[in-house]
């Protein structure tokens, strides 16, 4: 095993690494042990508390599956909404013409570099006062508008760093073959860029669902997150419970996406057929123009 | 029209924000930087543990783990960090979940920097006689650090929008106090625009200069 930092180890090396490797150990059982007994104190670790997940279905039923089924589909509807919207914004900001391309660009710093929650909170009061959605559909409504207002701008910037990381002569050859300037977005840029950004926007997936959470915590929207909450108030306040069995939901569902991303993006960078332009699932942040790239995937 | 601006603090709300986002930075530098070194490491069950802890918090949504300092950390083990009253309480236990969170992605950012490194570099440092140390800290270290300030800019952009988040468990920042205003006043548009400029003051010269420092400070490859 030898990187950047370290050669291939030598009889001293494995001796200290040896110490290390005792020491860490004896740390981290440590940090356990506290762990452990702290919940024992608590009395956190009494089966009654733990048993709704494990023995019967109710917990699952009436609690976690009807949250999670709303996580999903704030997650999906804003992916579907924000793609387009997104790939539209990208598109406009690479424009020819300046009264496009600059308001384009306004639209989508402004929405990077504002929190999400923020907007969810805005599109919430916008709801409430402006239109007749009726008030139990109003948080999903909310939402969603945060999430696709934000998203799409960020979705903007990795579709238009998805477009500069074409080869030049793509474009080139396509204007030399008298193709016209939306012939050849249509026909050249957009079919290589979507493969070359597809993990950037897989990961993008992960952000939106991480950030449905704040619907649950903050706009009563009935989530995973505030399934949790209900559900450690019914079964007497076995809130480490609960807390654990959702965020284990979220960490297996995310991981799964993640690992799909990098997946993704091994096997497009193999591919024969493609330009060799990949996005890494980063580098749409960092490709933000001016360095004003606001932290996508955060 | 701005009158009813008075009676509310908003500059509090935004020093709390900031103040958030300070600590919270520091912290996570901190303990995002040990994570770096763990995940880079040549002891492989610190490596482990650091590829662990990375691929655990980045994907539990941050709600979750701010809710659980609250909830699950203060209310059901009783645990203070230290406070007595309920708001510092709360502010600290924010602080945490940020620091635990954030160093996640402070850690991939180092990491990032350190592959950018070329492995020539170490090479002829050890070529001319270099120890381990002096191979870390005079050759890679230095060009690790210089690529990594886009990334780290970035993540403290998010971490500025994240303390939002704090929101959730009743920590007086901007979100919050935004949420009380529309609840009070009826100016909606007004009461957005103004939160949302604050923001747009701290994020958005922070990516300027940062990005503009990490353009003048990148190694030239």
């Amino acid at each position: 095993m030898s990187s950047v930092l370290y050669d291939a180890q030598g009889p001293r090396a494995k001796r200290r690494n040896v110490v290390f490797t005792v020491v860490f150990l004896a740390a981290l059982a440590v940090l356990l042990w506290w762990v452990f007994s702290t919940l024992k104190d608590k009395g956190q670790l009494e089966w009654a508390l733990w048993k709704p997940f494990f023995t019967g279905s109710e917990a699952w039923t009436t609690y976690i599956w009807p949250g999670l089924e709303n996580t999903l589909k704030a997650a999906a509807l804003a992916m579907v909404i924000a793609l387009p919207l997104g790939a539209a914004l990208g598109i406009a900001r690479l424009s020819d013409h300046v009264w496009v391309r600059v308001p384009a660009a306004v639209v989508v710093e402004f929405f990077r570099a504002i929190p999400v929650l923020v907007l969810m909170i805005f599109g919430l009061a916008l709801f409430a006062e402006y239109t007749n959605v009726s008030s139990d559909d109003r948080p999903l409504y909310a939402v969603v508008t945060g999430l696709v207002l934000y998203n799409a701008s960020v979705l903007a910037e990795i579709v238009r760093a998805g477009i500069l990381s074409l080869p030049k002569g793509q474009a080139e050859a396509a204007m030399a073959i008298g193709l016209r300037k939306n012939q050849l977005m249509r026909l050249v840029l957009l079919p290589q860029a979507v493969t070359a950004m597809l993990p950037a926007i897989v990961s993008q997936l992960v952000v939106i669902l991480k950030d449905t959470a704040l619907g649950g915590a903050v706009l009563t929207f009935p989530e995973l997150l505030a399934s949790a909450n209900t559900m450690s108030g019914y079964y007497g306040a076995n809130v480490i419970a609960s807390f654990t069995v959702v965020a284990v939901i979220y960490i297996a569902l995310n991981f799964a996406l993640t690992s799909f991303a990098s997946w993704l993006e091994r096997r497009l960078r193999r591919g024969k057929k493609s330009t060799g332009a990949v996005l890494k699932v980063d580098d749409a942040q960092v490709a933000g123009a001016a360095g004003t790239g606001a932290g996508g995937g955060v | 029209m701005f009158d009813f601006l008075e009676d509310y603090d908003l500059l509090g709300a935004f020093w709390t924000t900031v103040q958030l986002a300070v600590l919270s930075a520091v912290g996570s530098l901190i303990w995002g930087t040990l994570l770096a070194a763990m995940r880079v490491g040549p002891v492989p069950l610190m490596r482990g543990f650091g590829t662990a802890y990375v691929n655990i918090v980045r994907n539990i949504p941050l709600t979750v783990i701010i809710l659980f300092t609250s909830l699950g950390l203060n209310q059901s083990l009783g645990i203070t960090l230290g406070a007595s009253d309920f708001e510092t309480i709360n502010f600290r236990l924010a602080v945490l979940g940020l620091i635990l969170y954030t160093s996640a992605f402070v850690c991939e950012a180092l990491r990032s920097g350190i592959n950018t490194v070329p492995v020539g570099q170490a090479e002829a440092a050890r070529a001319i006689g270099l120890s381990f140390g002096q191979v870390l800290s005079l050759v890679v270290l230095p060009q690790a650090f210089r690529s990594s300030v886009v990334p780290l800019a970035n993540v403290l952009i998010a971490l500025i929008k994240n303390t939002t988040v704090a929101a959730a468990i009743g920590v007086a920042e901007a979100a919050l106090l935004m949420k009380e205003m529309i609840e009070n006043e009826a100016q909606l548009l007004l009461i957005s625009a103004v939160i949302a400029f604050g923001f747009v003051v701290l994020t958005l010269p922070t990516g300027l200069i940062l990005g503009w420092v990490g353009k003048k400070v990148a190694v030239k490859r």
